[in-house]
């Protein structure tokens, strides 16, 4: 028996052009506007993927909240909360190198960095994404310990967060340095992620304070930039707004935006 | 892009192009003084093994790599001092997924268009062309991440098409692919060099992809252009395998001497195996046999096979694929 086969006769489409391809140029912010859209997708569409970072600062607030002593001056909620929300921003975003990271194996990075974006741009876009988990973040703990020992200073907690968002795209644009600079080796930026963000979190009084402590550690609690963060949280949180507090904090903050920007773009520029 | 129009003569040049690689205080030399020019509306394959120094090459084309000397143009653009032109005049599609998989396909080809700077209606109009010319309409509002590895490699490729780029470069492209899927592929590059006269570099270790698509074939082996012509010519330059198995050692003997008048033919006579090499050998295999029938000396079995890229190195470099040892190079550089 034969069987008799047609001819394939291809069925796709002819890709002659039916929509004007006409690129302008683009400018520097419209360019950074389309790196930070493209990385608030995957929030937009799984908004709940924001909350997987939060797991570690609620298990913190949850487990160890309960074991703060009463103290005088208001509950120690009122102290550990603005600490946890500090180490929220830390967390979240120290780990989105992560991302990127997994952008690089897959290939999706090299796509962008042969495309016409800006590599400032590319940078940048993506480290202002860390704004976005910051706010949703900080609004899920307010929110979850409000009904207890809390008092809610709404002004005061918008501050905070305004006061937060250079330090958070700081951080985000070290982070992804880290990852670039790690390449396909994940677990180099894991490991640098992990020895960098403990001592800092440690130093800054986030868990405990550190009035008791030696002056070694007094010393190395000065030169981090997130104890004056933690310090004007907590003022903010409990509705004190001292302009001397409010000035390091924000400076504290500041530096650490500019620098992280300032390293993240340059190493962006030599990424390959 | 009016890019397109302004360029007479070759699209890529390159002079002296050369890249080394540093790895464990070693040298590696990936490209050694690679002289190119690649003409307008070219479809032009890189082949050769692993680590040859195709995707390196490929690399510093398209700005991923700078350079260690040399220079070349893409477009008319300098690849080190004009790269933001050189991206712009450009579609690239890499080794790996153009589409990161924790977004959605459609998201990603329309954040292509845009950085492309095509205005937000023509994005969206020129997304949903592309993907329906390349059948993922559907599969489009699904994560990157759950779809098969044909869909995803032909999003890749959508992607570096939407700004309908006058020269495009694939890295591998079909590496991965199922035979149908590689078929398709294959013919899309071939339809976009034809319909719209994009020029087209790929890379591939594939002779036989180098052969359904591409005019012309360069062989690149240590970092440097081993041959370069039409796959056709590289092929009868080796000539097809023909081998016949016969009944008795007396009618191969006979056939061995029937084969030997086939134009440029080596024949090896093995007991009642003989092998015959020539150009074209398929097209005077079925005459072969006729022949070898009316004379009486039948053929119980044949096998005709084309060459192969091993063969081709074979040829080109006198050794065998086989015994190259793999260098680290290029994996290491992507």
């Amino acid at each position: 028996m034969t069987i008799e086969i047609d001819l394939p006769v291809t069925t796709t489409p002819t890709l002659v052009r039916r929509t004007a391809v006409q690129g302008r140029a683009v400018g520097v912010l419209a360019d950074i506007g389309n790196v930070l859209l493209r990385e608030l997708q995957p929030v937009l569409r799984q908004p709940a993927s924001v909350l997987f970072a939060m797991v570690q600062p609620l298990v913190f607030l949850g487990l160890f909240a309960p074991l703060l002593p009463t103290t005088e001056d208001g509950s120690a909620l009122q102290w550990f909360v603005p600490g946890i929300v500090a180490m929220t921003a830390l967390m979240s975003a120290s780990f989105t190198g992560a991302n990127l990271s997994e952008e690089i194996v897959s290939g999706s990075f090299e796509r962008l960095l042969v495309s016409p974006v800006r590599r400032s741009s590319l940078m940048i876009g993506k480290a202002l994404r860390e704004m976005v988990p910051l706010v949703l973040q900080t609004l899920v703990i307010v929110a979850v310990v409000t009904p207890f020992a809390f008092d809610l200073h709404v002004a005061g907690v918008l501050l905070g967060i305004l006061v937060l968002v250079p330090f958070s795209v700081g951080l985000g644009a070290l982070s992804l340095a880290l990852a670039i600079a790690a390449k396909e080796q994940a677990w180099i930026f894991w490991t640098v992620q992990q020895t960098v963000i403990f001592p800092l979190l440690l130093l800054a009084g986030v868990l405990l304070p550190l009035d008791g402590a030696p002056a070694w550690l007094r010393f190395l609690s000065d030169l981090n930039p997130l104890s004056y963060l933690v310090e004007t949280e907590r003022a903010l949180f409990a509705g004190s707004y001292d302009l001397g507090t409010l000035a390091s904090g924000f400076a504290a903050s500041l530096v650490v935006g500019v620098l992280g920007l300032w390293a993240g773009v340059r190493r962006m520029n030599r990424a390959s | 892009m009016e890019i397109n129009k302004q360029i007479s003569g070759p699209v890529i040049r390159t002079a002296g192009l050369t890249r080394h690689f540093t790895r464990n205080k070693q040298t590696i030399e990936a490209v050694r003084g690679l002289d190119l020019e690649v003409g307008a509306g070219e479809l032009v394959a890189f082949l050769g093994p692993n680590g040859a120094g195709k995707s390196t090459t490929l690399r510093m084309l398209t700005t991923l790599l700078e350079p260690t000397s040399g220079t070349a143009t893409v477009a008319g653009f300098d690849v080190v001092r004009e790269r933001a032109a050189v991206r712009r005049s450009i579609g690239y599609v890499g080794q790996g997924n153009a589409a990161g998989h924790q977004f959605r396909g459609r998201d990603e080809v329309m954040a292509q268009a845009r950085a492309h700077g095509l205005s937000r209606r023509d994005a969206r109009a020129r997304t949903e062309e592309l993907l329906e010319a390349f059948d993922l309409t559907e599969h489009a509002d699904r994560p990157v991440a759950q779809l098969s590895g044909g869909q995803r490699r032909r999003l890749d490729v959508a992607i570096g098409l939407v700004q309908e780029p006058p020269i495009l470069f694939l890295d591998e492209p079909s590496t991965g692919l199922d035979p149908q899927n590689r078929v398709n592929l294959q013919d899309q590059v071939r339809r976009l060099n034809a319909d719209l006269g994009t020029t087209i570099v790929l890379t591939t270790h594939y002779l036989e992809e180098a052969d359904a698509l591409a005019g012309r074939v360069i062989v690149i082996d240590h970092g440097q252009v081993i041959a370069d012509d039409s796959a056709s010519a590289l092929k009868s330059a080796l000539g097809d395998l023909v081998a016949l198995d016969f009944a008795s050692t007396d009618a191969a003997r006979a056939a061995a001497e029937r084969a030997d008048r086939v134009a440029g033919a080596q024949v090896v006579l093995t007991g009642t195996h003989v092998e015959l090499r020539a150009a074209f050998g398929r097209d005077a295999a079925p005459g072969l046999v006729a022949d070898l029938a009316a004379a009486g000396t039948p053929a119980t079995r044949i096998e005709v096979v084309g060459p192969t890229l091993d063969d081709v190195f074979l040829h080109l470099t006198g050794r065998s694929l086989r015994e190259t040892p793999s260098t680290p190079t290029e994996g290491a550089a992507a």
